[in-house]
């Protein structure tokens, strides 16, 4: 279970959360929405403990330890996974000895036995033809002259490897076809199961009719003003922030 | 992608802090007194056995030394040298030189396993049998230099039936006195700079190789060297020659004691490749670089350059530098044969106080020469790397091609990366590419490794072996391993 209480962050002299209060239990899927600079990317930058963040006040605790205190890689291997809105590109890193390493990390820390080359390439390669994804994707540098869609899938691949205990998911589905959302979808549907649980930082509705979350959040201003089932997002989609907004005000 | 997790793996295994390398052998050294001059020049020449013609040949680079003055263009800085309070001679005391491994001093073989040295090529130096050791695997002749005395040669069977002669240059002197009268300082003129000039005169040893014409030799020639006496420069002098249609991969790899005094290596490598030639020449080195202060490290002062004297001929460098205090060196091909071919593949890491200056002389005078140079340098700490590469194209190099690539990575601020290219075309016909980079190892990519769950230095050593990788691909798969345990060792503690 994440636990957030008053959880405020700044960046340099800006404060972008002012005060989170949000719980997700375990097994469930939680959307965060909300305008632009509203702080969603934030809110999944502080809790994978990037470090240009300064935590200025609250607690986050996940499955009871204090998520705060720990460091990014430690917070990694206790299941929390953020699936990047940008991936970053890793020049002459080869994709699947990345994966294997990040895997074999985890896998390390948790007590289980590491995997070798044959054993990694076969789970590998069984996670991306589940995905809809090319062999040729392991082979290539980490995410190095990927398309955009490309970039999100592996996103993918490496959560269903890591099978987190959290998934944060920072608008994975922009600029995604519809194809594409879907696969999206079907990567994080896959890994339900009543241990997992996510938060789904998304703009659009869309990815929430094949990702059909137990609660949606609205955040504005570092704030969450409004949270409500899945047809939040739906009243959402036809009227807009502005209304909500005004009326949070 | 099985050295790339080794790699992390080492990283590991290696965090210790310190200069891993940092022993001393206690083996009973003899020393020459300090100071340079005529009489320790003959005392040299007279302790290797050489000829007369040996000792004039020294004594005029002496001659020619003195007229001249250290180099002051490289981007590197430390107190003046006095080369008359160092020690030009040293050796093991020994009765004669052994003439098996049995005689070998177990405390040098003990070295070679602390250095690390592939646990294949330890074999060979423990004295297994080669014939028993080849199945499929590949077989490497370990001509070994102990402070300035070569004291153990393998595999001179094996080499001998394909009439490749791999010995100590000393040896040479004596037992091939032709060839090496032929070729030494045909490459490196005694009198081609004040470093040279200073080798010429005082080397003590090294390793002289011939492959004969149209033989491919039969296993990969390595010499691993280290310094280990107090102050005792070590002047270290390789040849090497490929006639026509042979070929030769040569692995050259250092580590060095920890010492206080900062110490002078000045080496001298010269290679020459007939027609259809090609000599691979694989270097890690590994010199004590100094404490994390800037106290104490080798100055390594190096010329090494190789000549395609045949068409169609091909000399490759490659080199893996992370160690020494001050680096000054430029692996250089001079491009004479019709079509003839120029490789350079250089990483080069500084730390700490550590300064680097290297780089490659590409010198195209014949028809169709080609050379490719990719270069990538490492910066960390307070240290500077700097980058400095020649490509001249004289006017008989039509249609003679260049490409360059040269690429600097950061790590924190404090550090330094300069690139330096000088290009001369005097053939209109001549084509000289270069693309250089300057990046950091930005925080989002080290962010992004541990949020999958990476330690930083995991992440770091990931980083920088893929910055690396198209020069450590060129390396030879043992060395390879070496090389990317070595970036990781360098760089450690070098984030956050």
């Amino acid at each position: 279970m994440l636990e957030i209480r008053g959880l405020s962050a700044c960046i340099g002299d800006k404060e972008i959360l002012k005060g989170i209060d949000l719980t997700v239990p375990q097994g469930e899927i939680h959307a965060i929405m909300g305008p632009n600079g509203s702080g969603k990317s934030t809110l999944g930058y502080v809790l994978s403990g990037r470090e240009d963040y300064t935590v200025t006040g609250g607690t986050v605790t996940f499955n009871g330890a204090n998520l705060l205190e720990m460091e990014p890689e430690a917070r990694a291997i206790a299941g929390v996974f953020l699936a990047f809105q940008a991936p970053i590109e890793l020049p002459g890193v080869n994709n699947a000895n990345f994966l294997r390493t990040a895997l074999n990390a985890v896998r390390r820390a948790r007590g289980e036995a590491e995997l070798d080359a044959v054993q990694f390439l076969k789970l590998a390669r069984a996670e991306t033809k589940r995905l809809h994804m090319r062999d040729d994707m392991l082979k290539r540098n980490v995410n190095v002259g990927f398309s955009g869609g490309e970039k999100k899938r592996n996103e993918v691949l490496q959560m269903a490897l890591l099978r987190p205990k959290l998934a944060i998911l920072d608008e994975t589905d922009s600029g995604l076809d519809i194809d594409a959302l879907k696969i999206v979808a079907d990567g994080v549907n896959a890994l339900r199961s009543a241990e997992f649980s996510a938060l789904v930082i998304t703009h659009h509705q869309r990815l929430l009719d094949h990702l059909v979350p137990h609660r949606v959040h609205v955040l504005s201003q570092g704030r969450i003003i409004r949270s409500g089932g899945p047809e939040l997002a739906k009243e959402l989609e036809q009227s807009g922030y502005a209304s909500l907004i005004a009326e949070a005000a | 992608m099985a050295v790339e997790t080794e790699t992390l793996e080492t990283v590991q295994a290696l965090t210790q802090s310190g200069y891993k390398w940092g022993f001393e052998t206690n083996v009973e050294m003899e020393f020459a007194p300090k100071g340079l001059n005529e009489d320790i020049i003959r005392l040299i020449s007279a302790r290797k056995q050489e000829p007369a013609w040996m000792l004039d040949w020294r004594l005029k680079a002496f001659a020619a030394w003195q007229k001249m003055e250290e180099p002051q263009w490289a981007r590197v800085e430390h107190p003046p040298i006095d080369y008359q309070d160092l020690h030009y001679y040293a050796a093991p005391k020994k009765k004669a030189g052994p003439k098996s491994l049995d005689e070998v001093d177990p405390e040098l073989l003990a070295m070679y396993e602390k250095l690390g040295i592939p646990l294949k090529e330890r074999a060979i130096l423990a004295g297994v049998d080669p014939d028993a050791a080849e199945g499929g695997s590949r077989q490497i002749a370990v001509d070994a230099v102990f402070d300035s005395v070569s004291v153990a040669t393998t595999f001179k069977e094996t080499l001998s039936k394909a009439g490749v002669i791999f010995c100590p240059i000393s040896e040479a002197i004596r037992e091939y006195p032709d060839l090496v009268k032929q070729y030494l300082g045909t490459v490196v003129p005694v009198g081609d700079n004040f470093f040279a000039a200073l080798n010429s005169a005082v080397f003590t040893d090294g390793s002289f190789v011939y492959i004969p014409k149209g033989v491919r030799c039969p296993m990969e020639l390595s010499t691993y060297f280290r310094i280990n006496a107090r102050n005792t420069g070590q002047f270290e002098r390789t040849l090497i020659i490929a006639e026509e249609g042979s070929y030769v991969s040569y692995l050259e790899g250092c580590t060095a004691p920890q010492r206080d005094e900062n110490q002078l290596h000045a080496a001298v490598v010269e290679l020459v490749t007939m027609d259809d030639a090609q000599i691979k020449y694989s270097t890690v080195q590994n010199w004590y670089p100094g404490d994390e202060h800037g106290k104490g490290g080798i100055y390594n002062f190096v010329t090494k350059r190789g000549a395609c004297r045949g068409a169609r001929s091909k000399i490759s460098w490659t080199q893996v530098e992370t160690g020494s205090a001050i680096t000054w060196k430029y692996p250089s091909c001079v491009l004479l044969g019709e079509d003839s071919v120029g490789e350079f593949y250089s990483v080069a890491v500084t730390n700490n106080h550590q300064q680097a200056d290297t780089g490659t002389k590409m010198i195209h005078v014949g028809r169709g020469s080609r050379s490719t140079i990719v270069s990538k340098g490492i910066s960390a700490g307070h240290s500077n790397n700097t980058y400095r590469g020649l490509v001249r194209m004289a006017p008989t190099a039509k249609n003679a091609r260049n490409f360059t690539q040269c690429d600097s990575l950061l790590i924190g601020d404090r550090c330094g990366a300069h690139t330096v290219p000088y290009i001369e075309s005097r053939n209109l016909t001549a084509k000289v590419e270069h693309e250089a980079t300057t990046s950091k190892i930005a925080e989002d990519q080290l962010f992004y490794c541990r949020q999958r769950g990476l330690s930083e230095e995991d992440a770091v050593g990931l980083i920088v072996n893929g910055f690396c990788k198209d020069v450590l691909k060129e390396l030879p798969m043992e060395f390879a391993v070496e090389a990317q345990k070595l970036l990781a060792v360098s760089l450690e503690g070098s984030v956050g």
